[in-house]
């Protein structure tokens, strides 16, 4: 007996170091098939295109800020033109970050506090008639952010003359005035919060967080990426509001209903930074760093299978073509011709096929932590 | 042949192997149920979802709310008194019922490991594995005994390799064996395992892998029965289920396994195990052994040896059935459960169902997640019977409230081991007239691609 145990073990010793002494050679001569380094595509992630579109952001944050201050202390029509104009800079600026929902952001409620909408003008009325200016309460994320601003700059009044006369003559005026910086304040306030963890410590916690795990940083933000993609953008911007999900279109619900003119500046900013990311290009647009798509072609390599990448850019590209035919005001495209918005989610859609099922099982990412044997 | 077939059952071996496969096998339930419990499973998987997967025909058995708690205690408690071998015959079937009730609450978290530990528990019931080194040998002299019918033993054997061998034959096709996969899509992606990672990058490892595993599924089971390749065979037991553990989440199901096939050796090596737990635990060996030496023959009911070869004949043709359909078993799943098919494919889907009122024409799409957690979507998109059941349960959430005319359908794609996705269930099929049965599903979209083999 103790004969086959040692006769066992020896075999097995010699066979690991003859398979350890194999690798060694595999990985020196063939350098031409390099394994992907997770890690580059993280680097990339955080410093070429999160950062700084952060830091962007972060400054068209505090420029809305200060013009919402400027407005307050001094409530003319050219101080509330200038204040809608950050506003939209801003807005345009928060759908270059919306994507990126993980570490700070996530644990913050990010997104749900800048960009819940339809804004509840009820709850906004309440807040106005009670005084009581807290945001942090789950309840009030519908009553704040870019939507919140919405109603704040575009909806109380027919034209700009009515709105100021909110912040000036009205009998709430100051109760108006609080609301609107607060809003403001929150926005900019969250946005620093976020963008000193990024500038801070987590950043690289995010980087060298390269497992292939539920917890690892490409599963999470890959996990965002396509709930992004699924819910915000294509149900949350077109899909909602054309109907897809209720009986009858909801006009009403589209982004920025106040504004009304810029929901389809607003989803063409959406779906570019979605398909950008997809390509890992940085956010000074200058160059293309490593992302999805070179991960999934360096995957493709190896399995021989259809061009993914390709397939979904060129979705990408049909589905922002498909958008720009439509209505800058998606409340005028709905009521007149739903069929168009019908048509753009069609083709957002096709690419949650080919983003969720094809490249998620590509890069084998798990959408839980459960114990599966792969069937 | 029916007198040698008395003769057989009758042939007595040592009990140590079955007393240590009892022991063993009971402590890993045990620890499989805290494991269970202290990830927040219970709640995740069972309390949580407000809609639960049924099997066909097993539609009554639902979650018990917080008195799931309740059951997974009992099916703990039992496994600890099958350990023990404490009133051992009731534990056992304790156990069985429990851990199968729990299995049958929602199909979303079938596994073929949990299949696994139902069948052996059921077989145990009809086992004396509590005859020798157990708490009702120790209090009741008349049942000890140093002997077991060799048939008891043997059993768990033929159950075991059924297992290996039927997982073996379920790999010889030609996405496992021509392409690698779907090892190809699986590997790559654990590049930071430490000494490894680099080489899951590599082509030729995916067919050494995928070779390697086919070729130990068919042929540990004989390399564990033959005595000289024993060791060998037992140490290629350790390395690849370690290795799966490393690789795959696959929880306790390798060290199962690795306990599980120690019941192929000769008892004094399970003498020797017994020893050791007798020190560690300081029982007195001796005297459990003095207790069985004076034990007298005892008789073994003839229903015992016929119900297992009866349930391990099933067992050897269950895994065929799915000869009986039409069309790819990847794609359809028709017979697919149940058959020892482990790690065998990669799926992924997506499926968008639509809601429409037949007279109005209106329609609206629905988000699953208002009505799944993601681990129940994800299976849900790839599997027929779930898609079907879920249309079902949907048509009938919106007919209760006050919907009429309900016809549901679903827009579906499928990605088969690293093909492109394609549509799977016909999108124009109202799924609400569809019942679930074993018969063919022809309202799945064809497979367009071909998988040789078994």
């Amino acid at each position: 007996m103790k004969k086959y145990i040692i006769v066992t073990l020896l075999t097995l010793g010699a066979l690991v170091t003859y398979s350890c002494s194999d690798d060694d050679s595999v990985t020196t001569d063939e350098g031409t098939n390099p394994s992907f380094d997770r890690g580059v595509m993280l680097a990339n992630w955080a410093d070429n295109i999160i950062i700084p579109a952060f830091t962007d952001f972060e400054t068209k944050t505090s420029a809305l800020e200060d013009a919402t201050q400027t407005f307050v202390d001094n409530p003319t029509p050219v101080n509330l033109e200038s204040l809608q104009d950050s506003w939209f800079n801003a807005y345009v600026g928060f759908q270059e970050v919306s994507l990126f929902e993980v570490g700070k952001a996530e644990e913050i409620n990010y997104r749900n506090r800048l960009n819940a909408y339809p804004t509840s003008v009820s709850k906004i009325d309440d807040k106005i008639e009670n005084g009581n200016v807290n945001l942090a309460l789950p309840s009030s994320f519908d009553a704040q952010g870019f939507p919140a601003l919405d109603y704040l700059l575009y909806g109380l009044g027919e034209t700009n003359e009515e709105t100021l006369g909110f912040y000036t003559t009205h009998t709430n005026a100051e109760a108006y005035k609080t609301l609107l910086s607060t809003v403001s304040q929150t926005i900019h306030s969250l946005t620093e919060e976020v963008l000193t963890s990024w500038t801070g410590p987590f950043r690289d916690s995010f980087v060298t967080n390269t497992a292939s795990s539920v917890n690892g940083s490409v599963d999470k933000l890959t996990n965002d990426f396509i709930y992004y993609y699924e819910k915000s953008l294509r149900a949350g911007k077109v899909g909602i509001p054309a109907g897809i999900f209720s009986n009858d279109p909801l006009p009403q619900n589209v982004e920025a209903f106040y504004k009304g003119d810029i929901s389809k500046e607003l989803l063409l900013a959406s779906i570019e930074t979605t398909q950008n990311f997809f390509n890992g290009e940085h956010f000074d647009g200058t160059t293309a760093g490593v992302g999805y798509k070179d991960y999934l072609d360096f995957l493709n390599s190896i399995k021989e299978g259809d061009d993914l990448s390709v397939l979904i850019n060129e979705q990408f590209n049909l589905s922002t073509e498909k958008a720009k035919t439509l209505n800058d005001n998606f409340t005028i495209q709905i009521e007149n011709d739903n069929t168009k918005m019908l048509e753009t989610y069609n083709e957002l859609q096709r690419n949650v096929v080919f983003i969720k099922v094809d490249m998620l099982q590509a890069l084998s990412i798990d959408v839980d932590y459960v114990d599966a044997d792969g069937d | 042949m029916n007198n040698r077939f008395i003769t057989y059952c009758k042939h007595q071996v040592e009990a140590a192997p079955l007393a240590v496969f009892r022991v063993f096998f009971g402590v890993m339930m045990v620890f499989s149920v805290i494991r269970f419990w202290s990830y927040g499973w219970i709640d995740k998987l069972y309390l949580q979802p407000s809609f639960s997967f049924s099997y066909y025909g097993f539609e009554w058995v639902q979650p018990l709310g917080i008195f799931t708690y309740g059951l997974f205690a009992v099916c703990g408690i039992s496994a600890l008194c099958v350990a023990l071998g404490y009133k051992y015959r009731v534990a056992v079937i304790f156990f069985f019922l429990s851990f199968t009730y729990i299995e049958l609450m929602d199909k979303t978290t079938y596994l073929n490991h949990y299949y696994f530990v139902s069948c052996v528990s059921f077989m145990m019931i009809f086992l004396p594995a509590h005859r020798y080194f157990s708490i009702d040998a120790y209090r009741n002299a008349s049942l000890a005994s140093f002997t077991v019918p060799q048939w008891t033993i043997d059993s768990l054997k033929v159950m075991l390799t059924i297992v290996y061998f039927y997982a073996g034959l379920a790999k010889l096709n030609s996405d496992w064996l021509v392409e690698a996969m779907p090892l190809k899509i699986w590997l790559p992606s654990k590049y930071d395992i430490p000494f490894l990672g680099d080489l899951m990058q590599q082509e030729w490892v995916h067919y050494a892998f995928s070779y390697g595993g086919a070729g130990y599924d068919l042929l540990i089971p004989f390399l564990l029965f033959y005595k000289r390749t024993r060791w060998f065979a037992f140490a290629l037991v350790v390395v690849f289920h370690v290795l799966t553990r490393v690789l795959f989440p696959i929880g306790i199901f390798p060290y199962v396994m690795i306990v599980s096939a120690l019941i192929f050796f000769d008892a004094s090596l399970h003498h020797k195990i017994l020893a050791f737990i007798s020190r560690l635990f300081k029982i007195s060996k001796e005297k459990i052994d003095a207790l069985a030496s004076h034990s007298t023959k005892k008789s073994i009911s003839r229903i015992a040896p016929i119900t297992i070869a009866v349930f391990l004949c099933i067992q050897a043709l269950l895994p065929w059935r799915y000869l009986a359909y039409p069309g790819e078993l990847f794609w359809t799943e028709e017979g697919y459960r149940f058959s020892w098919r482990v790690m065998l494919m990669e799926k992924a889907g997506y499926a968008q169902f639509t809601v429409k009122d037949t007279q109005s024409g209106k329609q609206f799409a629905i988000d699953n997640s208002d009505f799944l957690t993601p681990f129940q979507e994800k299976q849900m998109s790839t599997q027929p019977d779930f898609i079907l059941e879920y249309a079902h349960f949907l048509g009938n959430h919106f007919e209760a409230q006050g919907h009429q005319n309900i016809a549901v359908f679903v827009e579906s794609y499928v990605a088969l081991n690293g093909r492109l996705s394609q549509p799977y269930i016909d999108p124009k099929i109202d799924l609400m007239q569809i019942k679930d049965s074993f018969a063919p599903k022809d309202w799945l979209l064809p497979f367009n691609d071909k998988i040789e083999g078994l």
